[in-house]
């Protein structure tokens, strides 16, 4: 018998099982589908993005499959943050894993009032910031298309939790490091990398967009080398805990994840085709530390060996 | 709902270019009601990438189920492939049902256009369980296009008018409807959009019950993407999932 390999990931005084979590917007408020997966096995389910009122969300198409991922604008409809509180986390609390709630919103106000309502809730472990929403105030620029506006953001955040708070950086920028040092300097405890990529498809013979909101954000396995790349970038930049984000569909996707400098991982568009990958990754990841003699997930964490590479990031010549 | 890797038990050309794919699986066939689907895939890795949703076609024995398509992609190509034996990935049952509990139903007009027909089956003998009488509709391109196996009391129309009235099924159904509306009658329809909101006008010109079951794209078909909004006639912006409160619906309540 191997040892037991040690999964518990914690984050600010608060342990999770493993670190193998579903992502925001692909598993709903966790209660859809416990017919098919049973979340105890996981680390953590991150909400859809909850804000302060319901939101109806984008007229159709809002989704459309494109080479080996897909293309969504969803546009953060979700039932708000009562009717979460209300309807869906009295359930989600005792499923056995960690809840971290994801919160959406077009001002820094309201993000401030989704998060203080969230704040007393027992059983919301920890909170995860969707930047990339539109900001009413900037014209619809989105939170994280700025750097001092997520910083801003964060700054405001911070002294009204007690609760780990991740921001989830968007990947639609020049440096994504820069905003995770921002971040970090304003105090949250993890970033997570990264949300979908702005893509484009078009119908030719129709000329339309396939998307009802003509560009839409890019998943899947198709995001997988960026996501690792931005992941390996960001864990370098800073010293907070990284989810890797981008792409994974099986353990060894994690591992990569892991070896790149990710301290946890979230499984998104997978979901959707398995809901119970991130069951089998978390498996997996064990099995692959047993075989290799790893009696510590955490000890895969930034081992990626570069050795005799030279790491260049932002240029390919 | 459950996820089941199933047996291919066959796959049949029931027209040029029609496919019936049979899998087994008793959970699946003991729990389908009438315009349920089935989200599959039966390819790994990432190209195609996500299921693809049908309806369940036929039930056989409380063990085997079938779904109907043609070729028109890149899965329904891989799905057309398959051979006995094969493995098939099956989540299902989804989606809310047609209601047959209608209040005093006496008789149901079933009414399909091209591949519409596949949920009309099973419809069709939960209907006859229910004793309602059956009439069924059904329109399709062209004569070697229609699909007119396990239907009661059958009407087609072609827009070729290469059998049946010349002309669209919901036309056809117009010039009938006076015979059959002679009991209570409700209406279920399958079929592309135009047929749908033909069909809705017709029912609620004449006052009569109509469900529709509609298809669009999904991202994982169990409610959990909000990838397939259906708008809901209240004039406001307001949605409602497809894979969950339908796909069939009354058609009342939404704009198809
Ligand atoms: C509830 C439901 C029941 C259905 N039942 C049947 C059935 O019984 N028989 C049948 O032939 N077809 C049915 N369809 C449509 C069927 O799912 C699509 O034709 C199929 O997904 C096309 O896949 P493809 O890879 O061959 O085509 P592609 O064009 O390569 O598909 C690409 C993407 O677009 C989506 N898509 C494309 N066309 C459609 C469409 N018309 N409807 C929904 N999604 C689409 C696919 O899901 C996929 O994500 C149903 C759809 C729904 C939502
Ligand atoms: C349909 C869909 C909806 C999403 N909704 C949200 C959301 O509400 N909030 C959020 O922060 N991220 C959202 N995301 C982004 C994912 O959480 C994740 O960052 C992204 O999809 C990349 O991971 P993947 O390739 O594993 O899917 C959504 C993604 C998809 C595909
Ligand atoms: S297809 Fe995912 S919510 Fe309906």
């Amino acid at each position: 018998m191997s040892e037991q390999v040690k999964t518990a990931f914690e984050l600010k005084g608060v342990s999770f099982k493993n670190r193998v979590f579903v992502a925001s917007g692909t598993f709903g408020y966790g209660d859809e589908c416990l017919d098919l997966i049973d979340p105890s096995t996981i680390g953590g389910i991150v909400t859809k993005s909850l804000s302060r009122k319901r939101r109806e969300g984008n007229p159709p198409d809002r989704i459309v499959e494109t080479a080996g991922g897909m293309l969504n604008s969803i546009g953060l409809a979700n039932i708000g943050v009562e009717a979460f509180v209300r309807e869906k986390l009295p359930r989600v609390k005792t499923l056995g894993t960690g809840v971290v709630a994801n919160i959406a919103a077009s001002s820094i106000d309201e993000y401030c009032e989704v998060l203080e309502m969230l704040e007393r809730e027992e059983g919301v472990d920890a909170f995860e910031i969707n930047v990339s929403c539109p900001n009413v105030r900037e014209g619809g620029l989105s939170f994280g298309m700025s750097c001092p506006l997520t910083e801003e953001l964060t700054r405001a955040l911070r002294p009204r939790t007690r609760k780990p708070l991740i921001i989830k950086l968007t990947p639609n920028v020049s440096h994504i490091s820069e905003f995770a040092r921002a971040v970090e300097g304003a105090g949250a405890d993890a970033v997570s990398v990264i949300n979908t990529l702005i893509g484009l498809a078009i119908d030719v013979e129709t000329r339309k967009p396939k998307l009802s909101t003509v560009t839409g954000g890019l998943s899947g396995p198709a995001i997988k080398p960026v996501a690792l790349a931005k992941v390996y970038e960001v864990s370098r930049a800073v010293s907070i805990p990284v989810f890797g984000i981008g792409g994974i569909s099986d353990a060894r996707d994690a591992i990569e994840f892991l070896l790149a400098g990710a301290s946890a991982v979230q499984i998104g568009t997978a979901n959707f085709v398995d809901p119970s990958t991130a069951t089998r990754v978390a498996a997996g990841i064990e099995s692959y530390c047993s075989r290799h003699g790893i009696v510590d997930v955490s000890d895969l964490i930034g081992a990626m060996d570069a050795s005799q590479r030279v790491s260049v990031v932002d240029t390919w010549l | 709902m459950i996820q089941e890797t199933c047996q291919v038990t066959g796959t049949e050309l029931v027209t040029e270019e029609t496919f019936v794919v049979s899998f087994e699986s008793k959970r699946i066939a003991e729990t389908i009601q009438p315009g349920q689907f089935v989200n599959v895939r039966s390819w790994f890795g990432s190209d195609p990438l996500l299921r693809r949703p049908f309806s369940v076609y036929t039930v056989d024995r409380d063990r085997f189920v079938s779904i109907l398509f043609n070729v028109v992609g890149k899965g329904t190509r891989i799905l057309g492939g398959l051979r006995k034996g094969d493995l098939i990935d099956v989540i299902g049952p989804l989606g809310t049902p047609f209601n047959l509990n209608l209040n005093g139903m006496k008789t149901a007009v079933l009414v399909g256009g091209g591949l519409g027909v596949a949920p009309l089956p099973v419809l069709t003998s939960r209907l006859k369980e229910k004793n309602v009488r059956v009439h069924t509709y059904l329109g399709a391109r062209s004569k070697s296009q229609l699909i007119p196996s396990f239907l009661e009391n059958l009407s087609v129309a072609t827009d070729d008018g290469s059998s049946g009235f010349h002309g669209t099924v919901v036309d056809l159904l117009e010039r009938e409807l006076p015979e059959l509306d002679q009991t209570p009658v409700a209406l279920f329809g399958c079929g592309p959009n135009p047929m749908l909101r033909g069909l809705s006008a017709l029912a609620s010109k004449k006052g009569i019950a109509c469900q529709i079951s509609l298809e669009g794209p999904m991202g994982c078909g169990f409610g959990i993407c909000q990838g397939c909004p259906v708008r809901l006639s209240t004039g406001a912006e307001e949605y409602v999932l497809m894979c969950r409160e339908g796909p069939v619906f009354d058609s009342t309540l939404i704009e198809v």
